[in-house]
């Protein structure tokens, strides 16, 4: 029989906390994590603002030896690591100190691009002919399985231990992933989580496309506004954000505190076809992966308490609000609760759906329901489709059931999961 | 340069590599960076470009192969410092 599967362990690090419970306290606050960034303008970027986890040298030396911290230049593998390690013993689970890796424990830790400063460092070398002078930490710190190569080897890890990628979908396609490896039997427990590097050579390619905003470099903090009328290009962003995911057998027998469940979820992708491409969603399949998400958990759409959404402050917030509310069949006052973490975070690309999945495990967990920032002029396209008042702007304390979450990225590719309200074994 | 001083010299540069910090305070000409101070085989490219830095000298890939020893490193350091 199918396991079920529960979520016992996070650990985040978000431009506006790092650390779970420094990152609840600005959610609930509604607090953007969105900065000013002189390196971006000195660039000469279109966009000088974004959002970037404050981490100072004590909390790493924490996590890192002074050998691993020689030449390390990877912020995807330092956030990864952070909240990889934090979401481990938040679960209760201790670091493996026996020679014996753990077989039923695995991984699954995504990551879009790996220690991209440390790689232009190394591009550099070569190109000056230094190849022999690059020592010997440039492969572990840019392969693309860096941070997951990291992370095992701290926790010593056992079972299968891997890193997808899919764009913007990577942290939710992890969870998934995880999901399905522990309902399946194959693991007990998985850790899931994605990760973001940082800095201009990564956003670059984001700002030259013209999908970030330059409007906002005066006001960063309102700078990322999803579903606004004003909204003018997401903000780019990292960090990481981590989960174990683990058996309920599991998780009771250890007696482990339960976060939430997952109930089943979803990826698929529009095959670029109809009005999807390399960077626009098609909508059939964005509607297809959220019903076939509901379908695979064994909910109706009526079920649904709250949605988090992808919402990235770009053009196609409209599109996304009506397609949520298409392949839920509900408008109007009838439409559940929606937020985007974005408007205060921006968008960290690959560890995105990670990031956005704990604030709402948190919410479900705890009984709240974030705010939206920067949509106090909602955009006309989200108001043809939805009511004012699903979209809430103040923090709302309230126990719900079920939430809803979908990621979207670049290759028309979508992953959607639902969560559950778990206490004493309902 | 006699042998005392370049293992005094080589000391502080492996010292960020070995995990065995026992061995490493009795470091002597028969000391194996692998065996002994159980330095990871992948660092000892990393001890090599560090001696490179602090004699200034450059060391080839046939020397570097035989680098495995404190006897061996201090035989191809006196070696290419008798080269400058």
């Amino acid at each position: 029989m199918a396991s079920r599967v529960v979520i016992t362990g996070m650990g985040v690090v978000a431009p506006n906390g790092v650390g779970l419970s420094d990152f609840r306290t600005a959610v609930r606050a509604g607090k953007s994590g969105i900065r000013f960034d002189p390196q971006l303008e000195k660039l000469q970027f279109s966009c000088h603002i974004a959002g970037k986890p404050q981490l100072d040298e004590d909390l790493i030396a924490r996590y890192f030896s002074a050998l691993e911290l020689r030449n390390f230049n990877s912020s995807g593998i330092l956030y990864g690591v952070i909240a990889g390690m934090d979401a481990w013993l938040d679960a209760g689970l201790t670091p493996n100190t026996t020679e014996e890796p753990y077989w039923d424990y695995g991984m699954i830790f995504g990551a879009g691009t790996s220690g991209i400063d440390r790689f232009r460092e190394a591009i550099y070398k070569i190109d000056e002919q230094q190849t022999r002078r690059l020592g010997s930490t440039v492969v572990v710190q840019t392969m693309n399985s860096g941070v997951s190569a990291y992370l095992s080897g701290k926790l010593g890890l056992g079972n299968q231990v891997y890193s997808n990628s899919s764009a913007c979908c990577t942290g939710t396609e992890s969870l998934l992933m995880c999901y399905e490896r522990v309902k399946s039997g194959q693991a007990s427990i998985m850790l899931s989580g994605a990760t973001s590097d940082s800095g201009p050579y990564i956003w670059g390619g984001f700002d030259a496309m013209k999908v970030c905003t330059f409007k906002n470099n005066d006001t960063p903090e309102q700078g990322s506004r999803p579903m606004s009328a004003s909204a003018s290009g997401f903000v780019p962003a990292s960090g990481a954000g981590a989960f174990v995911v683990e058996s309920l057998e599991h998780a009771q027998a250890r007696g482990a505190r339960i976060y939430a469940e997952i109930l089943g979820g979803h990826s698929n992708s529009g095959g670029q076809r109809g009005a999807g491409s390399m960077t626009a969603p098609n909508p059939a399949a964005v509607q297809r992966c959220i019903t076939s998400a509901l379908d695979n958990a064994q909910l109706g759409a009526a079920d649904v308490d709250v949605i988090n959404g992808h919402l990235t402050a770009t053009a196609m917030d409209g599109l996304e609000i009506r397609n949520w509310s298409k392949a839920l069949g509900r408008s109007g006052k009838n439409f559940p609760y929606i937020n985007s973490l974005k408007g205060m975070v921006g968008h960290c690309l690959s560890a995105a759906g990670s990031i956005e999945c704990v604030a709402a495990v948190l919410e479900l967990s705890e009984g709240f329901i974030f705010p939206n920032i920067n949509c106090e002029d909602l955009h006309p396209e989200v108001l043809e489709c939805i009511d004012l008042d699903c979209v809430p702007q103040e923090l709302i304390e309230r126990e719900f059931k079920t939430l809803i979450k979908a990621s979207f990225g670049f290759g028309d590719v979508n992953a959607c999961i639902v969560f559950k309200k778990y206490h004493d074994g309902q | 340069m006699d042998n005392e001083e370049l293992i005094s010299r080589l000391k502080p540069i492996v010292a960020v590599y070995a995990q065995d910090k026992v061995a490493l305070e009795s470091m002597n000409p028969e000391t194996d960076f692998i065996k002994d101070l159980k330095i990871n085989s992948a660092n000892l490219v990393d001890v090599i470009l560090d001696v490179e830095e602090a004699f200034d000298i450059e060391i080839d890939n046939q020397s570097m192969e035989k680098m495995l020893t404190v006897q061996a490193s201090i035989d191809i350091i006196k070696h290419k410092i008798g080269l400058k």
